[in-house]
């Protein structure tokens, strides 16, 4: 583990406070800051806390939203719950693994997209909702699927249009 | 105090401290300083015209406002009681909106979406903290439990139990140290009334949290709030910071010797926090599951100290009752379930969202007059209520009225208050080997029935919808169910058997027909749907055949086409093409 990651977890444990009551919290930041929590990660949350490393590997494989491996570039999140299925969810749901050659839970070989079941986001009225790394998108189709695609595709280093 | 009217004065322009100036001149002069308050206000709408004013509760709005004028304003309209016709701001001629449906009242909505939830003045502009300052500076922890009691407020997150009873246990129990918590999981799919509180008026919830802490004597809070929902937590971080510079939070709160202060702490996607052992040990920095009860949290709650847990929409409703008296409330809803209640309306109704209502207001009021009925008028077949460990409510039950107890009777709960509403086009099967999958994948794991029982049910469920049905699976699904419900320790497993029990008890052919004649009746499931053309309708366009993809169907152009079963996937884009609706479902 470099020495920027390393300072990078003391800043996140320093700002909540190096005890068990603020894990979740501290992981869930590392989370976002890294895209997943590594082994090296767990180990020294764990160390500074001053916790047993199974108890802290424990919480992070608990919450959905702390991921212990790798994902992609971009991550897609559907809620496919009641409401949005109700709406042409599913349809959604098969149009974003078609249109990606993955499953939900997965990640594109190239390392570019994660697509990953949420539960309910809380924003029914607008179902079906995907969002794509921290954006909402509401009403979505199956047929929007390309063009919603098409723009993150298209960031400067996403690889050839 | 209670002041008898507010005058909001826009910041917009450079004369509006002017204006201020002299409209607190002329009410000190004129003796009005006690009945009258001058707040200030970002716009009121129209900045482009300063100075702005508006007088409430009147609702008179005057613009272009010189400090000349205000004095003016001052004598006539807050003296003599004439608003001042010539300076008064009048709306250009619009075709005025519907209005909203009657039938809804609202009180833990009632500042969501009128105030600016970041701004704390605008919350005290609405009697915002005046329940605080009269319960802490007037009130006993007893005469607020009795005035509580005197409410019937029941808990809001779905379990329904006395608010007053809560609070007087966690009083009653010993300890010098305790904490009151609010739950804001709100993980039910189409539930999203704490949500929209949190973010439309953070500061109600907090009031009420402070006035539970009084009670039971608690100096320190926190707010569990799901990490799905980022802006409730930052409007909620923005207003305790807010509340903690007016002296709200913190030591010595209205000079009263009270202290308290509160954080928040964010879920990271786990549904099962909602359930209050849950959530109380996910707070701690544990996995987040539930434990034994008792003992209740207001003996042993968080760190297993005496713990006060309550729903947002619980806390909500809190300085309401104060200020307007435990009677008040008592006076909305039915004998046993008092006051109103949110509901977040979805699925196929015209118009979905949030609404208020009384409780015991009917199924059919809130799907008809409030919802606007089915989607493209189509027949209304059930709604789900209470979320996914609630049950589906079939169309002979469309009159009852929503409380706790007539909910409960039918096999369904009142839950945190999804409203899921499902038309003629939706297979009850399919819907509750959804709710299956759910609480399939959020069980914990910890206790078995629920972890390997869900798995079980959800497979009988996936072969009927996938046309592996056999006799005899309805009533192992019955009999499963049972034991999930015993053999659970939280609401999760106790409830996760109810959707599939209320679909059998209710729409049992859909699941005989599924099982025995290998047909879906709503035509959902796709292995159990055929897709055809009627010959005699089709016209041989071959539209269907080439937008097929996987080239299931034949015939040549100007003649009928055939769509061949063993190959067709039933995408039902034939079907979406098709220009004289030739191609049928079966």
């Amino acid at each position: 583990m470099n020495e920027e990651s390393i300072k990078q977890i003391a800043e996140v444990v320093a700002r909540y406070g190096a005890n068990q009551e603020s894990l979740v919290e501290i992981l869930s930041d590392l989370n976002a800051q890294f895209g997943y929590l590594t082994q090296e990660t767990i180990v020294e949350v764990a160390r500074r806390l001053n916790l047993p490393q199974s108890h802290v590997f424990s919480v992070a494989t608990f919450y959905s939203m702390l991921n212990v491996g790798p994902t992609g570039k971009h991550v897609i999140k559907m809620c496919e719950d009641a409401p949005c299925h109700l709406r042409g969810g599913q349809e959604v749901w098969q149009a974003l693994q078609d249109a990606l050659g993955i499953k939900f839970g997965e990640t594109t070989p190239d390392g570019q997209w994660t697509l990953q079941a949420t539960s309910c986001l809380g924003l029914c009225a607008v179902g079906p909702v995907v969002v794509v790394d921290d954006e909402v998108i509401g009403h979505v189709t199956a047929e929007r699927i390309p063009e919603i695609l098409a723009r993150y595709r298209d960031e400067p280093s996403g690889g050839a249009a | 105090m209670t002041y008898r009217a507010q005058v909001l004065v826009g910041s917009a322009g450079e004369k509006a401290p002017a204006v201020e100036q002299a409209l607190l001149g002329k009410i000190k002069e004129l003796h009005l300083d006690q009945e009258i308050q001058v707040l200030e206000a970002s716009t009121l709408g129209h900045p482009e015209q300063p100075v702005e004013i508006a007088v409430y509760p009147d609702g008179v709005h005057y613009v272009n406002v010189t400090p000349a004028d205000a004095e003016v304003i001052v004598t006539e309209h807050l003296y003599k009681g004439r608003p001042v016709e010539p300076l008064r701001y009048r709306e250009p001629q619009v075709e005025p909106l519907p209005a909203p449906s009657t039938k809804e009242v609202r009180v833990v909505l009632r500042n969501v979406g009128k105030i600016d939830p970041e701004n704390i003045d605008d919350y005290i502009a609405e009697d915002g903290y005046q329940a605080l300052a009269k319960v802490l500076t007037e009130m006993k922890p007893e005469e607020v439990i009795a005035e509580m009691k005197a409410s019937g407020l029941r808990g809001r997150g779905g379990a329904g139990f006395p608010t007053w009873l809560k609070w007087q246990f966690a009083r009653n129990s010993p300890g010098d140290e305790k904490y009151v918590v609010c739950n804001g999981d709100e993980g039910d799919p189409g539930a999203f009334m704490n949500r929209r509180v949190l973010e439309g008026d953070p500061h109600a919830v907090i009031e009420g949290m402070i006035i539970a802490a009084y009670v039971i004597g608690a100096h320190q809070g926190y707010f569990y709030v799901r990490a799905e929902y980022p802006i409730a937590i930052r409007t909620l971080r923005v207003a305790i910071k807010q509340a903690r510079e007016y002296g709200l939070l913190g030591k010595d709160i209205f000079g009263s010797g009270f202290d308290f202060d509160l954080e928040v702490r964010m879920g990271a996607g786990a549904f099962v926090c909602g359930e209050e052992t849950a959530l109380m040990r996910s707070i701690e920095g544990e996995r987040g599951m539930p434990t034994t009860r008792p003992p209740f949290p207001a003996v042993s709650g968080l760190w297993g100290k005496p713990t006060n847990i309550n729903n947002v929409e619980t806390y909500a409703n809190v300085p309401q009752i104060i200020m307007r008296g435990g009677q008040w409330f008592a006076s909305m809803g039915t004998e046993k379930s008092k006051g109103t209640k949110t509901f977040a309306i979805a699925g196929k109704v015209k118009r979905t969202g949030l609404i208020e209502v009384p409780l015991g207001i009917t199924v059919r009021e809130v799907v008809y007059d409030v919802g606007g009925g089915i989607l493209d008028d189509k027949k209304f077949k059930a709604v789900q209520t209470g979320g996914p460990m609630g049950g589906c409510i079939p169309e002979q039950f469309l009159d009852l009225p929503v409380d706790y107890e007539t909910l409960a009777s039918v096999g369904s709960i009142m839950g945190s208050g999804g409203f899921v509403v499902m038309d003629e086009d939706t297979c009850m099967v399919d819907i509750a080997r959804f709710f299956m999958e759910f609480v399939q994948d959020e069980s914990c794991g910890k206790c078995t029935p629920c972890r390997v029982g869900t798995r079980r049910m959800l497979e009988i469920l996936t072969d009927i919808t996938e046309g592996r049905g056999q006799p005899g699976d309805i009533e192992r699904l019955e009999k499963l169910g049972e034991y999930i419900k015993k053999g659970s320790l939280c609401g999760l497993g106790q409830g996760a058997p109810n959707p599939v029990l209320s679909t059998i008890k209710f729409f049992r052919e859909e699941y005989e027909a599924h099982i025995n004649d290998k047909k879906c009746p709503a035509k959902v499931c796709r292995a159990l749907i055929e897709y055809t053309i009627e010959a005699e309708e089709c016209i041989g366009c071959t539209r269907c055949a080439r937008n097929c993809p996987v080239d299931a169907i034949t015939g040549k152009a100007r003649e009928p086409h055939v769509i061949d079963p063993t190959v067709c996937i039933r995408c039902g884009i034939c079907q979406q093409v098709c220009p004289v609706g030739a191609v049928h479902v079966e």
